[in-house]
């Protein structure tokens, strides 16, 4: 496995807020100012850091949405009963600094390389954002590997980056599937990601693909067997679990 | 100087019983979330066995019946993931790492755990011994479920949990500390949860 390793100590520094992009009703980009980046690769994540006015400190980990090369942004959804995600999806303001400590991981990254194995992008819910760092890296970069982008989402509303996404093609397919509500006309997948579902849209193994697949837990645990089912060698298949379900 | 927050309060969640209990930086959780970075493998018990080894030698080898035919604990323990979750009082069951590590001659210093999918984690001899790691089967009462580790983990509860290998398999006795899985991606080397210990050089 390559050698990704983040070397040195990681220090916290504060970032400016330097734009707030809304993606769905529960969803918002934060880009930011970081004074000292040392780089990342995509895939990554960061660390955030809040502080309240009696000292009183929260930390979480977030992906990096944004590719490499381009200014720092992580995507950050809302869950209800959270302590920090509401404060930077509702309160955060344009100017507003935050702290951040990063890059963090160095499995669940993608760099286009000169033997490149189809890509096979598997997403649930916001489990997309480090997807959709690969995505803008790929593009960024030239890279002309056959990719395939599976997206789960509850209804269309919540896809998130959906116009952006819809912008691909020259080797990127963009696959949905809406899993509670569907849009009168769709013609999309519908339901689960499953084994049928990954049958249909997933390299064959025989082409000797590579799958990143992110989400929740439950999401993450079916895809994955789907592909191992599919015959995808274990070290084939990188998987990144958010841990929430339903936790802060 | 951390930078205040605007407007940000925080949900202090401290309540009696659980002062001293949550490491700097964690928030407890009720879940038990799942993180792993491949696929969950599923080794038939029959397959299963549990080794030690040093070098390329298995010293001591127990299949499944053998190692349930040990004598058993049940632990209760806090538990830290260097994600930041900690959740308080799980209850697990398994064999003391005393109880296999004694039937074993050797003088190492630090052992690599190592996993079926191919994941590793090192760990000072110091901290699986003396009542502080236990092979795991057993979480809250039933079969430890596939996706945290089933059939058997390593629990490591004082360092942060993932030095507490999810379906491992053995241990490799070293005579030097040698970076497992994440350590080589820039996670700690030993991973203190309570000198917040989550990345090298913390």
């Amino acid at each position: 496995m390559a050698g990704t390793a983040v070397r040195g100590r990681l220090t916290w520094q504060t970032a400016t807020v330097s734009s707030l992009t809304r993606e769905t009703p529960s969803v918002c980009t934060i880009a930011l100012d970081v004074p000292h980046w040392g780089g990342h690769q995509a895939g990554q994540h960061l660390d955030v850091r809040l502080t309240a006015d009696d000292g009183y400190q929260a930390e979480r980990e977030y992906s990096i949405a944004a590719a490499p090369g381009e200014p720092v942004a992580i995507t950050v959804e809302r869950l209800d009963d959270g302590e920090v995600s509401p404060y930077l999806t509702d309160d955060l303001r344009t100017g507003d600094e935050l702290e951040i400590r990063g890059p963090v991981g160095g499995y669940f990254v993608w760099e286009a390389g000169p033997h490149d194995r189809p890509l096979l992008l598997v997403a649930g819910g916001s489990g997309i954002v480090p997807l959709r760092a690969i995505l803008r890296h790929r593009q960024r970069t030239g890279a002309t590997v056959p990719t395939r982008l599976l997206y789960s989402a509850r209804s269309l509303a919540d896809v998130i980056y959906r116009e952006e996404l819809g912008q691909y093609h020259d080797g990127v397919q963009v696959s949905y599937t809406l899993t509670r509500s569907q849009p009168p006309g769709w013609t999309g997948h519908t339901g689960r990601v499953d084994a049928a579902l990954l049958a249909e849209v997933a390299w064959p193994a025989s082409q000797d693909p590579v799958a990143y697949v992110c989400g929740p837990t439950n999401f993450v645990e079916a895809a994955a067997a789907g592909l191992i089912g599919l015959s995808y060698p274990d070290q084939r298949v990188k998987t990144e679990r958010f841990g929430g379900t339903g936790g802060p | 100087m951390s930078p205040v927050s605007r407007g940000f309060h925080g949900r202090r969640r401290e309540t009696p019983g659980q002062s001293g209990r949550v490491p700097p930086g964690q928030y407890l959780t009720t879940d038990f979330p799942v993180l792993s970075a491949g696929p969950t493998p599923h080794t038939p018990l029959g397959e299963w066995t549990f080794s030690i080894r040093q070098g390329r030698d298995v010293t001591r080898s127990w299949s499944w019946a053998e190692i349930q035919a040990l004598p058993a604990e049940t632990i209760t323990v806090d538990i830290h993931c260097v994600t930041r979750w900690s959740k308080l009082d799980t209850m697990w069951a398994g064999v003391s790492m005393d109880t296999l590590l004694g039937q074993v001659e050797h003088s190492a210093g630090y052992v690599l755990a190592f996993s079926d999918g191919g994941y590793t984690t090192n760990l000072p001899i110091a901290d699986v011994s003396d009542g502080k790691a236990w092979l795991a089967f057993s979480y809250d009462g039933g079969p430890l479920p596939a996706e945290h580790g089933g059939p058997a983990r390593l629990l490591v509860p004082h360092l942060y949990f993932w030095k507490s290998a999810k379906w491992v398999r053995g241990l490799e006795l070293l005579d030097h500390d040698e970076p497992g899985f994440w350590e080589t991606y820039g996670y700690n080397m030993y991973g203190d949860p309570w000198r917040e210990q989550r990345y090298a050089g913390d």
